[in-house]
């Protein structure tokens, strides 16, 4: 057992990489998120930014594959940390992938901004990612609602 | 042609949007369109590429694509992706017809 922190949460939810469950997990985060008092602009971010992860997972991890995507949020106190996971073939240029309007699929009409998007609207950003292992996602976000009212 | 989308706008459901706007855009030889996303609720950037592509589409036949659009959840990821440099936002269809 880890020391016990009342303002700690967390949640797992892992989910086949079909498109139609791209609204479901930014559903699931932002139902999750809710107990952070979140503002509308806030739950907009963490909704837009959790779809462009799921997203990137299903058209570039799996390639319209089937696969798993795995979705982990953590609260600790007033801040959401936020893992979007695939085990597919990865990115074998994590700069260039983060690049804004770069895209590896210009043919699908992707607008290239996923990355960009995701930095925009989080605090924190992160990428590890594994030619044919898989991409790991990490972003954070310190909620001000719950902050301005101690 | 005015296509007003409802909903929520991602990955999934561009792709069908894509479909019934290009359908009835090549089918019927139109021009112009106006995208409505008044009653959109959710926008992520497989939207932006949604409206790049008919962009694209309208500007190989000379044509002319606007968007009314009043949220400013929306209207914050039109304005990042670069898209309102290429095409106008209006508050009304009205409007947007009138350019």
């Amino acid at each position: 057992m880890v020391e016990k922190n009342n303002n700690r949460n967390y949640m797992k939810l892992e989910f086949l990489s079909k498109s139609s469950n791209e609204s479901f997990a930014r559903v699931v985060v932002a139902a999750f998120a809710s107990q952070l008092d979140p503002t509308i602009e806030e739950l907009s971010d963490i909704k837009t930014a959790v779809s462009e992860a799921v997203t990137n997972a299903i058209i570039h991890g799996y390639e319209y594959g089937e696969g798993l995507v795995v979705v982990e949020a953590t609260i600790e106190d007033n801040r959401l940390d936020i893992v979007v996971e695939d085990f597919g073939k990865g990115i074998e240029d994590i700069n260039k992938a983060m690049e804004p309007f770069y895209t590896s699929k210009p043919d699908l009409e992707r607008s290239g901004m996923g990355f960009t998007v995701m930095e925009t609207f989080m605090d924190k950003l992160e990428v590890e990612s594994e030619v044919n292992k898989g991409t790991k996602v990490k972003m954070s976000k310190v909620f001000k609602s719950l902050s301005r009212k101690e | 042609m005015i296509v007003k989308l409802k909903g929520e706008l991602d990955h999934h459901t561009s792709e069908e949007a894509r479909k019934k706007i290009d359908k009835q855009y090549f089918n019927n030889n139109l021009l112009n369109i106006i995208l409505d996303l008044r009653e959109l609720n959710f926008m992520d950037s497989s939207g932006v590429g949604l409206i790049m592509g008919r962009y694209k589409n309208c500007m190989n036949r000379n044509g002319k694509i606007s968007i009314v659009s009043t949220n400013p959840y929306i209207n914050r990821i039109l304005k990042m992706s670069g898209l309102l440099k290429l095409v106008k936002i209006y508050d009304t269809i009205e409007e947007a017809i009138r350019g």
